[in-house]
């Protein structure tokens, strides 16, 4: 099997987490990684670009109509839903926040769970609501790759509590174990 | 992997493509409203959310209610469109407006702005006030446009929420707002009323931007998270109505993701605030030789 995407949702804590993520990603790592990251309305994307230039990864925000390519990782932008169309491209929307939140853990993964089907992985990182748990829910269904940050690792550990009290995931793990996982499964993709 | 799931009966499959393309068509052919070059992610998000809050089993039950049920179309209309909007969204942006736009606006005996799909009406009235603050607002006219009615009605109405107005102060203040933005309207019951001063130069008119054509020429277009929710050649479809109905010189803004550079107008433009996406429009060459 070899996945096309992956969709990670990650809340609270979320910032730490990443940076301990992008440091194991090694150099010519291919499956491109979509995130939504909770973040305040207001804030810029110089952050995002402080991640790029800190890591061998090509990290950016994703972009309306951009196309998804290999070997890059994409934020959603503050204060807009990110979706993924069926010609793997990007769609922005500012529709009303769901589950509190735009953008959404849920938008994002459901659209993904539709696009990509069973070639599809998700995770659910730390954080301290339910956003993600409908979406996790759509992707099994899909028979797409569930992983769940082990809660115990977790700086927060509600996000992925919930997603576990609605689904069985395919692993529960730590952060380093997940990318350990993400490793070995794209060393499968052509 | 994990083992082969029971796909849920609600869920949709592929023919659930043909089904919805085959709803907008007959929302189109019925109602006149197209949807048909929207972005398919969002529409089938919307779609699915009625189906399953009208307890509907799949898109093509929703296409015989919609042409037999008017309450029901008319219902559906509204979740396909896009009501959400703030007062002062994006308070940078507002910021450069009154920075590098105004003092362009200031050299015109009168001012015609045209705020393209303005849904309820937040950002119309937002730009009511900074005309009013720089001084401009008696010899200006905004033509506000939405194609769905019942948001107008709210537009023209102006009373909304004050569960916002914590977040719109912000935004005002942040936008540099240069009185007390509560001096815009009254409170009433969990809401508050635009002061009648701003509606004065309000024209609040229905246009579709997809079916309908040039209506004015004017000094300013605001259209900001609208064109996110078209496809490549609607957008295109729609600039082009933008550039036809801008002044030379006329000024463009567009929300802050959407731009011009997939567009056959992206050379017609020169940036007033790359950021911001403020752009202006070129003088055309006969002009500009005469001038």
């Amino acid at each position: 099997m070899s996945y096309e995407a992956i969709v990670i949702g990650v809340s609270s804590g979320g910032m730490k987490a990443m940076k301990i993520m992008f440091s194991l990603l090694p150099k010519g790592f291919k499956t491109p990684i979509i995130i939504v990251q909770h973040i305040s309305a207001h804030s810029d994307s110089q952050w995002i670009q402080l991640l790029n230039g800190t890591y061998t990864i090509d990290i950016k925000e994703a972009d309306e109509k951009e196309k998804i390519e290999n070997g890059k990782v994409y934020f959603a932008p503050p204060n807009y839903h990110l979706l993924i169309e069926k010609n793997k491209t990007f769609s922005l929307t500012i529709d009303e926040p769901v589950n509190y939140a735009r953008p959404s853990i849920d938008v994002l993964f459901e659209s993904a769970a539709e696009m990509y089907k069973n070639k599809l992985i998700e995770i659910i990182l730390t954080g301290s609501n339910s956003d993600g748990t409908n979406g996790i829910k759509r992707i099994q269904e899909w028979g797409g790759l569930a992983i769940v940050q082990d809660p115990k690792t977790a700086e927060a550990a509600y996000m992925p509590t919930s997603a576990m009290a609605a689904i069985k995931p395919d692993y529960i793990l730590s952060l380093e174990d997940i990318l350990k996982l993400l490793i070995k499964l794209d060393k499968q993709k052509q | 992997m994990s083992e082969k799931k029971q796909l849920n009966p609600l869920q949709f499959n592929d023919t659930s493509d043909l089904e919805i393309s085959s709803l907008l068509e007959a929302i189109y052919q019925k109602y006149g409203y197209d949807f048909r070059q929207y972005s398919e992610a969002h529409i089938r998000r919307r779609i699915m959310n009625r189906m399953s809050m009208s307890g509907l089993k799949d898109v093509s039950q929703i296409q015989s209610m919609v042409l037999k049920d008017e309450t029901f179309a008319s219902q559906l209309l509204q979740d396909l469109s896009i009501t959400v909007t703030e007062m002062f969204r994006d308070s940078g942006f507002y910021k450069s407006l009154r920075d590098h736009v105004i003092p362009i606006l200031k050299t015109y005996p009168f001012i015609k702005i045209w705020h393209a799909g303005c849904a309820t009406g937040e950002e119309a009235y937002s730009m009511a006030i900074i005309m009013q603050e720089e001084g401009l607002y008696d010899r200006t006219t905004i033509y506000a446009t939405d194609f769905n009615q019942q948001a107008l009605n709210k537009a023209k109405e102006g009373i909304f929420s004050n569960k916002m107005i914590k977040e719109y102060t912000i935004n005002y203040q942040l936008s540099g707002g240069k009185e007390s933005l509560s001096s815009y309207y009254t409170s009433n019951y969990g809401n508050v009323i635009m002061n009648q001063s701003l509606k004065k130069n309000i024209v609040w008119a229905n246009h579709n931007l997809v079916t309908d054509s040039v209506f004015a020429e004017v000094h300013l277009i605001l259209c900001r998270n609208v064109l996110i929710y078209f496809d490549k050649d609607l957008q295109n479809k729609v600039q082009k109505l933008f550039y036809n109905s801008l002044i030379n010189g006329g000024i463009l803004c567009l929300g802050s993701k959407e731009g011009l550079r997939f567009t056959d107008f992206y050379e017609e433009y020169k940036d007033v605030d790359k950021k911001q996406k403020i752009f202006k429009k070129k003088y055309q060459l006969a002009y500009a030789l005469e001038g």
